[in-house]
């Protein structure tokens, strides 16, 4: 079976910006995977050059097998997008958008399917409003289907939660999750971290065009295992701890320690200097972490 | 196959339902022109051998306003989605360069048929003829739309800002479809101006529209042909090019 998404040394430039640097990874049939990168990383690029709504300029990405600029047409069968921007036809009903973009994909009849995508997004009842007349989290949801009327088995959304509402990002996820279990590939880019760290389980990591960290999740979180411990101490740092200290913040020695047995080393060791503890707190690891510290350059 | 036909019908629906501005509109400004010229220049002499100025100028208003309204029709639908930015949906589907070219044209040339039908509607009252050739005059409608429909797909793909679009619209397609003999014959003008004419492809098709109604017109129908057709064909070769590369559309 084809990688749902095999994208090979692709690179991109607009005028003096190298939005996309020799970036290479694969992404299998059946995974959720997240693209994650701060603005300006070269994601939306990046899915846009799988869309075909940009041409790389070297390199070569296919979807399901299908090469996107040979095999356009299979390639993007295959494919659903979900664009960041809000957009909509002010001319057009829910139901007739949907139809529409049924036809351009080839199909007629497809109102099953339609009526379908309908329930499941909660837009049952907006059918026949205008888009113009819909709230942007409705307008986000009618966007999510149109990028399904072709029931694509791998699905791209570019940051389909910034700016909506609790209760819509949480049942916009159900969604996808239903979606993944019954066999999609899904493909998110989100400023949301926590949501990468709880729906995806592989995730690749941007940096102005470059790939930093493609990894599975639990990889990526282990990076973290070295653990770093925060202490307010009411005397200065016995000089055997020094190379242990990665920085001070708010008044707080911050250690880093291999992993967390070490912890009662460094106790002992402050005890026997007589250094009273006066806080002590251990750094969560969290994805968040992981990720600003990618980005700040310490594996990158 | 489905793509092309699915595009073409929301490109109808799109004029349809603003069918006032698109369509009742243009049909009251001709029928503004024919009733003022007409009263002003009625006693001038007569254009061709047995054609009153008043009929003579009929078919020359209907087809301007076919090829502004096609031009109108594509090129104002293509800056629309692309300034709201949801062409995007169309350039996601597995679209080919011919289908999303032939929708846009296609729907211009419907458009255009429909200001044109409206026009002849109004004004025939004024003494127009039965079309003496109808085939030449259905042909000359069809290819005089389907140029404009093609230069405002070209014009809508290439304009990123309503005032360019606005700046192609009033600094050529108005002079062009104006200084093509829609008001006299080009016989009577003065050498230079006659000779610019010629070089005008809108003369041509107003020429060819205006002896399928007379049986005689400027120059030969089957030259007006040549140059209409081989403008439509070079356009249009032009059009699905620009498409095809992605210029302006696909970065």
């Amino acid at each position: 079976m084809p990688s749902a998404i095999e994208i090979q040394a692709v690179s991109k430039r607009y005028g003096a910006l190298q939005a996309l640097d020799d970036v290479s990874f694969r992404v299998e049939a059946g995974e959720f995977f997240a693209l994650l990168g701060p603005n300006g990383a070269g994601k939306t690029t990046l899915i846009s050059a799988m869309a075909g709504l940009s041409r790389p300029d070297s390199g070569s990405i296919s979807i399901m097998g299908h090469d996107v600029v040979r095999d356009f047409r299979a390639a993007r069968m295959s494919l659903g997008v979900v664009p960041q921007e809000l957009v909509f036809d002010p001319f057009l009903s829910v139901r007739e958008t949907l139809r529409f973009q049924s036809g351009y994909f080839g199909l007629t009849r497809n109102d099953d399917w339609i009526d379908e995508l309908l329930f499941k997004l909660g837009l049952a009842d907006k059918a026949n409003v205008n888009l113009r007349a819909l709230s942007g989290g409705m307008k986000r949801r009618v966007m999510v289907a149109q990028a399904l009327v072709h029931r694509p088995p791998v699905m791209v959304l570019d940051e389909p939660t910034a700016g909506v509402d609790v209760e819509l990002r949480q049942s916009l996820w159900a969604f996808v999750k239903e979606l993944n279990e019954a066999g999609h590939t899904i493909v998110l880019t989100t400023h949301y971290l926590e949501e990468a760290e709880t729906l995806c389980n592989r995730i690749a990591m941007l940096k102005r065009g470059k790939l930093v960290a493609l990894e599975s999740k639990d990889k990526l979180l282990q990076h973290g295992k070295e653990r770093e411990v925060a202490f307010k101490l009411a005397a200065p740092l016995p000089d055997s701890l020094l190379p242990s200290k990665v920085r001070e913040e708010d008044g707080r020695i911050v250690l880093k320690l291999a992993d967390l047995s070490q912890l009662e080393g460094v106790l002992a060791t402050l005890r026997e200097a007589d250094v009273r503890v006066r806080e002590l707190n251990v750094v969560e690891v969290d994805l968040e972490s992981v990720f600003v510290n990618m980005m700040h350059g310490e594996r990158g | 196959m489905q793509g092309f036909l699915t595009l073409f019908r929301k490109e109808l629906v799109r004029f349809w339902k603003v069918s006032f501005q698109t369509v009742a509109a243009p049909v009251l400004t001709a029928l503004m022109y024919q009733l003022i010229f007409s009263h002003v220049l009625s006693r001038h002499a007569e254009a061709y051998p047995g054609v009153g100025y008043t009929a003579f100028l009929i078919p020359g208003l209907a087809m301007m306003s076919m090829a502004q309204n096609a031009f109108a029709n594509s090129s104002s639908s293509l800056i629309q989605s692309k300034i709201t930015g949801n062409i995007v949906f169309l350039l996601l589907p597995p679209l080919t360069a011919l289908e999303f070219f032939a929708a846009y044209m296609l729907a211009s040339i419907v458009r255009g048929l429909a200001v044109g039908a409206g026009v002849l509607v109004v004004t025939a009252w004024f003494g127009l003829p039965l079309p003496s050739h109808p085939l030449w005059a259905l042909l000359f409608g069809l290819l005089g739309c389907g140029v404009l429909g093609t230069l405002g797909v070209i014009a809508g793909i290439w304009a990123e800002k309503f005032d360019q679009l606005a700046a192609f619209q009033n600094f050529l397609i108005m002079p062009l479809t104006f200084l093509s003999g829609v008001f006299y014959s080009i016989n009577s003008l003065p050498p230079f101006w006659y000779a610019v004419s010629h070089v005008n492809p809108v003369f041509f098709m107003i020429d060819g529209f205006r002896y399928g109604f007379f049986g005689q017109a400027d120059v030969s129908p089957w030259l007006s042909l040549s140059v209409v057709g081989g403008s439509f064909i070079l356009l249009s070769g032009l059009a699905l090019w620009l498409i095809k590369s992605g210029y302006k559309l696909r970065h």
